[in-house]
């Protein structure tokens, strides 16, 4: 029983570093670079979800309306005014941005909200099931998790491969110039996957904080670089890679810290990323990418 | 032609020469300062950790702005040789006596270490294009913290002992000493770290790290940056020299921690975070990407700097964050580039007009 | 073998004389194929280069002339075919085996180390011509200061070809174009190949530089003694420099020969005025 419990709380971790790992491999994938922030940007829905139900007692779910709002919106402004001038720059000068960018919103969170960790109330109000006469107990909260992850899943799957924006999406991300003969406004693209990847670390925010309530500044920057070794496991840039890298991800880390060693939970899970790619640099369901010359 | 040659030639030299110059001053300068009594003892604690993050910068400089890959886990370096030079500092301490030898012998196995997990780090991440050095060796430095935040190590009858447990699992028996205590970090240090020394670290530094940029392997480096097909078209061996420029920066990391360390009673892996790793960025970003001299006064300057106004200390990471921003959009944007300078060629030319029948500057 | 029995150096024969078309051909490549995705990039590409021949390989826009060069050189591993260098197999060999081999390129797209004098980017052509190891350099040993002061006379003597030699301090990103073609040329040399690519040499010049180009070109064959491939579209310095030359079009050879052969043949022709039809 215990070690189905370890089971179902692997798959809500999992599911949470599926939705951040996402948004790391659609930014990766469209704009080819790593965007450092996403992970502060979880700790940014984090917060608005707080304030929402905390203080100005909205219901649950418009504080994560109230969340993917903001998250959205502050995505496309990173995106407009600290990447999008460094379009042509080398990936060396991108990579320092995003980095500033990230620790930029942790100081300012720092300042605003400041370093005391606020207990956030899951956003879940529902009883948690019991399973096998209570031999097993099943947190609302990550059965929740699970669903959304699925959905959003089978949502984005749907979004890129059928409409319009999807289409326009794969066509960036295959050859930028390309899609731009072909009378598709990259800038827009790029900017509508900033969105899109913003609006799911918020969700991925108000999951995280409501399964694990403790939120600080630094809230996002561990669970963003475990999302992104997530995608990187899974294939970086391949959306259904993401979602078995981060369900691996989140196993691997709650078995780890069952079965072997709390302390050591966090390096297990990075020597993961150390050894795939050793073995398998372009992840479990990556494709090379080649180079022009 | 021959001349011009040999003017560059004299020229390099030259400027060389200044970064040398630069730093055998300023040792000079604080010795005096110190010699007549008006050194803070702040600042005075500050100078070590100053040499150390010198040495940081330099050593990050060589990633960054000669091998142009960016490492966000140099602090793990900085740890790994920081606790194995305590390591070795403690062991060693009956049996070499002089401490300007034995912390010679901490610094140099410090360095060894690092430059072993450099090896370690470098060759998953230096075969593959793009930005995965970053993740790794961000990885990396978490999972050092992590191991060492767990380690216990202690020496006794029967030699150096390591558990991954408690203290207890280490028998030491009598007379034994426990060097690193898990979460509480290494206890009891000998501080033998002095700034003659640190000073002595940043001059090796500059010479490991200015010969190498100017010699066969350091023009093999550069060419891989600028232009990997191109390198490899006139053959030359990219993982190589991407691996031999990163081992040299871990291994000089590593030993600007041994320096680090033996500066203090007790030191925590904690203190090796992330964090640091920025910091180390700030320098290199600030002085200025490939330029060595710049990394030195950059990390002196922001060292001394937030010691002096700590009414700044709240927006001081804030503050850092901005400057990597601003530095990177105005130094890669060719809009912004430009803005900048026609705004300084503005500034020159009211500075010029006022010194009426100066020779105007070129902008 | 019938399909390389009309190879680009044989009908040549008349160009140099004084040629050995007995001694093994510097590069023989046979039935070379690649395919990307479903696309058959170059299909079945066969020819011979002479040890001092001048070859051109010619086509329209996307026949696959730069993916041949990518090929020779390695930077994508063919789907079929063999690849003989000297008369030895280049299989499984990298990019910088190949370059150890004797294969040197220069780029469509100028690759030079932009941001490095131009000196370097001829020191840094030299790599293995002139060796010392890391430590050395570190050190200041004395090899270091023997092999740099010979690196130095080479890299100089080699800039001298394009009378450079004054440019020698300049950031190479800062040259003028024509300069830094000429410079990736330089760099191409110092590895001293025995075969030496051209991707489009002539491209943004005008006559009297693709002029002066032209008699660079073979002034670099005499001097060295070696075999030359190029890619070009200026037709006057093809047919004028050019001892054979291969068409490609759709990725496969639709004729070998002389000049004078390939200007007379209805399969080039067509080639080349359906492709002015649509420009």
């Amino acid at each position: 029983m215990t070690f189905l419990s370890y089971l179902i709380s692997g798959l809500s971790l999992g599911s949470v570093y599926a939705i951040i790992a996402l948004g790391y491999t659609m930014v990766y994938g469209i704009a080819k670079m790593l965007n450092f922030a996403h992970g502060d940007v979880i700790m940014v829905g984090g917060y608005m979800s707080f304030i929402a139900t905390a203080h100005l007692g909205w219901p649950p779910l418009a504080s994560v309306l109230l969340a993917m709002v903001v998250c959205t919106a502050l995505g496309i402004v990173i995106e407009r005014f600290a990447y999008k001038p460094l379009r042509a720059a080398p990936s060396l000068a991108v990579l320092i941005t995003a980095i500033g960018v990230s620790y930029f919103l942790q100081n300012a969170a720092l300042l605003i909200w400041s370093s005391n960790p606020k207990s956030f109330t899951s956003i879940v109000r529902l009883p948690s099931l019991k399973l096998f006469d209570g031999e097993l107990t099943v947190s609302s909260v990550a059965i929740v998790t699970i669903i959304s992850c699925i959905i959003i899943i089978i949502a984005l799957t749907f979004v890129i491969g059928k409409t319009k924006i999807g289409k326009a999406m794969r066509a960036v991300s295959e050859d930028k110039e390309a899609a731009q003969l072909m009378g598709i406004s990259v800038n827009q693209t790029i900017s509508v996957t900033f969105a899109i990847g913003s609006a799911l670390a918020a969700i991925a925010g108000v999951l995280l904080c409501s399964a694990y309530p403790i939120l600080m500044p630094t809230t996002g920057s561990m669970p963003g670089i475990k999302a992104f070794t997530a995608a990187v496991f899974g294939g970086i840039g391949s959306i259904p890679g993401a979602f078995w890298g981060g369900l691996l991800l989140g196993m691997i880390e709650i078995f780890g810290k069952a079965y072997i060693s709390t302390e050591l939970s966090d390096a297990i899970v990075f020597s993961i990323l150390i050894i795939v790619l050793l073995v398998k640099p372009t992840g479990l369901m990556g494709k090379k990418i080649s180079e022009k010359v | 032609m021959q001349m011009k040659l040999k003017l560059t030639g004299t020229k390099r030299t030259r400027s060389n020469a200044i970064t040398y110059g630069i730093v055998v001053l300023a040792f000079l300068l604080v010795q005096i300062v110190d010699g007549t009594g008006n050194l803070t003892s702040s600042l005075r604690g500050q100078l070590v950790p100053i040499c150390a993050y010198i040495v940081m910068a330099i050593s990050l400089n060589l990633t960054v702005g000669i091998l142009g890959e960016l490492s966000l886990g140099h602090a793990g370096f900085m740890s790994l040789g920081a606790f194995s030079g305590v390591i070795v500092s403690v062991s060693l301490q009956e049996s070499i006596v002089s401490d300007p030898v034995r912390l010679l012998v901490s610094l140099v196995i410090g360095a060894v270490i690092a430059g072993l997990f450099g090896i370690v780090v470098g060759v998953p991440a230096l075969r593959l294009r793009g930005d995965y050095l970053a993740i790794v060796t961000l990885a990396f430095g978490e999972i050092i913290k992590n191991v060492i935040n767990t380690l216990h190590v202690g020496i006794g009858r029967n030699g150096l002992r390591i558990s991954m447990t408690d203290q207890a699992s280490l028998n030491l028996g009598e007379g034994g000493t426990v060097i690193i205590q898990g979460p509480i970090g290494a206890v009891g240090i000998n501080k033998t770290s002095t700034f003659t020394a640190g000073i002595i670290l940043i001059l090796v530094t500059l010479f490991i790290v200015l010969n190498l940029v100017h010699s066969r392997s350091g023009r093999a480096i550069m060419a891989v940056r600028d232009n990997r097909i191109a390198a490899e078209s006139v053959g030359i061996s990219v993982t190589r020299y991407k691996l031999t420029a990163f081992i040299i920066s871990a291994a000089l990391a590593g030993a600007a921690g041994a320096l680090y360390a033996l500066n203090y009673s007790t030191v925590v892996a904690r203190k090796f975070d992330f964090n640091t790793s920025i910091l180390v960025l700030v320098f290199v970003v600030l002085g200025g990407i490939g330029n060595i001299r710049g990394s030195i006064i950059a990390a002196t300057v922001l060292t001394v700097l937030p010691e002096m106004l700590r009414a700044f200390n709240d927006y001081r990471m804030l503050a850092y964050a901005i400057i990597l921003i601003i530095v990177m959009l105005t130094s890669n944007n060719d809009q912004l580039k430009q803005l900048i300078q026609r705004a300084t060629s503005i500034f020159r030319r009211n500075k010029d007009s006022r010194r009426k029948g100066e020779e105007s500057t070129h902008a | 073998m019938p399909s390389t029995s009309k190879m680009v150096p044989v009908p040549s024969r008349a160009i140099i004389p004084e040629r050995d078309l007995n001694a093994t051909p510097i590069l023989e490549v046979s039935h070379l194929s690649v395919h990307f995705g479903g696309l058959n990039a170059v299909e079945d590409f066969s020819i011979i280069v002479g040890r001092t021949e001048i070859a051109g390989l010619i086509g329209p826009n996307g026949a696959g002339k730069t993916t041949v060069f990518n090929l020779l050189t390695k930077v994508y591993q063919p789907t079929r075919g063999a690849i003989l260098l000297d008369g030895n197999d280049t299989a499984g060999m990298n990019t910088v085996q190949i370059s150890q081999a004797g294969i040197a390129r220069t780029f469509q797209n100028i690759r030079l180390f932009q941001s490095l004098s131009v000196a370097d980017n001829v020191k840094i052509g030299l790599h293995n011509q002139v060796k010392y190891s890391t430590m050395s350099g570190i050190l200041r040993l004395p090899s270091f200061w023997r092999s740099e002061r010979r690196a130095h006379d080479e890299a100089m003597e080699l800039l001298s070809i394009f009378n450079m030699q004054h440019m020698a301090n300049y950031k190479a990103g800062s040259l003028p174009y024509g300069a830094q073609r000429r410079l990736e040329i330089v760099r191409a040399l110092a590895t001293r190949p025995s075969l030496l690519l051209l991707d489009e040499p002539a491209a943004g010049m005008n006559p009297s530089e693709t002029e002066e180009l032209m008699a660079n070109i073979i002034k670099i064959r005499d001097m060295f003694q070696i075999a030359i491939m190029l890619i070009e579209h200026d037709m006057r310095l093809v047919m004028g420099i050019c001892e054979g030359i291969a068409v490609l079009n759709y990725g496969k050879i639709i004729a070998k020969g002389t000049p004078e052969e390939i200007q007379a043949d209805p399969a080039v022709i067509e080639a080349y005025l359906g492709q002015k039809k649509e420009a």
